[in-house]
């Protein structure tokens, strides 16, 4: 394989960990536009913790995830009691104010980015994105993963069902966060230089916007969706110039023809035969 | 100096006044978060660039970058809202991300990503109040924005496009059967709503007079948090929150650094919606749907 696809496949399973970090809140209905920022929090920490500490390459990944993880945690318990839109500006915020922090903090190198000195090369990192993608499809699958739906078709009856939403809510957030944290770490050990200026709002809102597209209704559609931001954009790489263009045209185009997100769970079943409930 | 920052907080304000009224009208009226109000922006600011560079009279390129971003602003309405209305929202969400994408790098296409400088129709004319030295085209943004939000106003409580546009915001479906045509009334929303972020991005480059493809990102966001921060239900909200991040804003920089100013402002946008998860004067009923 030749090193343009494996730096291909990289950025891919990177994605892919991303879009289901995203998934997770987004299943529950909640908007969360702060993965950039926790994917950085995952970055910094387990290139500090490999780098300045000398932690062992899947001990420092673990704790970036561990870190933004609880930071998930807190601000989620903090943030979730808005809704909706405030939510999402919410979460956008954190996002903005991580990325600000990082920005002006000397002893990660501030502006000037981080070095990371530890390296990843593909195979551990698809072997990553391999066991998000099981993760997320059993915990779809679990009881939590139809509260999950139920809260996103009714909050209000779940919660009459004996659900405790903002519990399950604040768990479905903190997974995200954890498993955007565990895309930053990666991202950091494999692109060896990490800087806060990439973990933009941007950033934030393409990733999850990647999983509407793919669709929400399945465990599929985050694979899609990352799959097809990613893939798209290399596809057009022809065009120099204008492949953002023909790539934005083409998104555009499918949101017009599938409303609903390229995966649904209608399609899935006209696909594996069933009847659609 | 507190006077001076205070002023130029202000006038940098009204920047983000208008871009958050133009939010306000996409999300009130529509629910629909669009994101592309950013590139409407940068059209607006980046074509009255390059219309005067192509010799034009700057009043005819502001009118030409304006009439410009009102098509895109159309041209959106028809491939997102129109056809997707009725579905999941965040359907037209992706749709317009789509569109902040095509707009910004059809314009890296032509012109290229470096940022460019725009020369002011008013060279620097100032006038000074004291120790206070104003900009003549701050003072007219500053002035123009809250006389456009008034107009707004006015023309939302009392016009009949503003009792469709309203009745729309209520129920799509109840105004269709009552008679408001809304495939009229939502096309003249985009436009309202698109000529206020260009105009914003008109007024943005004449005063700071440098125009670039992503001009519009960091300005609409800030927009956004103004919009949020307000709280949404009315136009005062947009108007009080963008004139407060805008002297946040200017107070950040000068007391701490420019780098400083995203953390600062953010973390204000973050505080009050943890105190307050309406934002300071929203309507508690708006904008709690899911998106």
């Amino acid at each position: 394989m030749s090193g343009y696809w494996a730096g291909i496949l990289v950025i891919l399973a990177i994605n892919v960990i991303a879009a289901y970090s995203a998934w997770l809140p987004l299943a529950a209905g909640q908007v969360n536009l702060g993965t950039a920022g926790f994917m950085a929090v995952g970055a910094y920490a387990g290139a500090v913790l490999s780098g300045d500490y000398a932690w062992p390459l899947p001990y420092a990944i673990a704790a970036g995830a561990a870190a933004s993880g609880a930071l998930a945690l807190l601000v989620g318990s903090a943030v979730l009691r808005a809704r909706g839109l405030y939510l999402a500006l919410a979460t956008l915020a954190v996002n903005e104010v991580v990325r600000g922090i990082l920005l002006n903090w000397d002893a990660v190198g501030g502006a000037s980015g981080y070095p990371v000195i530890a390296h990843l090369e593909l195979p551990p990192i698809a072997l990553a994105a391999l066991g998000v993608f099981l993760l997320a499809a059993w915990l779809g699958a679990s009881r939590f993963g139809m509260t999950l739906h139920a809260i996103e078709q009714d909050e209000t009856m779940t919660g009459l069902f004996g659900v405790h939403v903002p519990r399950t809510q604040l768990a479905a957030f903190a997974i995200g966060g954890a498993l955007a944290g565990l895309a930053g770490a990666l991202y950091a050990h494999h692109f060896s230089y990490i800087e806060a200026q990439y973990f933009t709002v941007l950033l934030s809102v393409t990733i999850v916007l990647s999983v509407v597209l793919g669709g929400v209704q399945t465990v599929w559609g985050p694979l899609v969706g990352a799959a097809f931001f990613t893939l798209l954009p290399e596809l057009f790489r022809g065009a120099s110039n204008w492949r953002y263009v023909l790539f934005a045209a083409a998104v555009i185009g499918i949101m017009a023809l599938r409303p609903q997100g390229i995966v649904t769970r209608a399609a899935l079943m006209r696909l594996t035969g069933r009847k659609p409930a | 100096m507190i006077a001076q920052q205070l002023v130029n907080g202000l006038m940098l304000g009204a920047i983000y006044v208008m871009v958050a009224v133009s939010f306000t009208l996409f999300f009130g009226c529509l629910n629909f978060l669009n994101f592309s109000v950013p590139a409407l922006f940068m059209l607006g600011g980046f074509l009255t660039w390059a219309l005067v560079q192509m010799g034009l009279p700057w009043v005819l390129a502001v009118v030409g970058a304006l009439a410009a971003a009102a098509l895109a602003s159309l041209v959106v309405e028809r491939l997102t809202w129109r056809i997707q209305r009725g579905g999941p929202p965040l359907i037209p969400l992706v749709s317009s991300l789509g569109f902040l994408i095509l707009f910004e790098n059809l314009v890296l296409v032509r012109w290229g990503s470096d940022a460019r400088s725009i020369p002011s129709p008013f060279g620097d004319a100032n006038i000074r109040i004291g120790e206070v030295v104003v900009g003549i085209p701050q003072l007219a943004c500053l002035v123009v924005a809250i006389g456009l939000v008034f107009g707004l106003q006015f023309l939302l409580a009392r016009s009949k496009l503003g009792r469709g546009i309203r009745s729309v915001a209520e129920s799509p479906e109840t105004a269709a059967i009552l008679g408001v045509e809304v495939n009229k009334v939502v096309p003249r929303l985009f436009l309202l709503a698109g000529l206020f972020c260009a105009l914003a991005g008109v007024m943005f480059s004449l005063s700071y007079q440098l125009v670039s493809p992503f001009m519009g990102d960091q300005v609409a966001l800030k927009g956004l948090a103004a919009m949020v921060l307000g709280g949404m239900g009315n136009v005062w909200g947009a108007v009080i929150g963008g004139l407060i991040i805008g002297v946040v804003e200017v107070f950040a920089i000068s007391g701490l650094s420019a780098d400083h100013v995203n953390v600062v402002v953010y973390g204000l946008l973050l505080a009050v919606l943890i105190i307050r998860p309406t934002g300071l004067f929203g309507d508690a009923a708006l904008g709690q749907q899911k998106l």
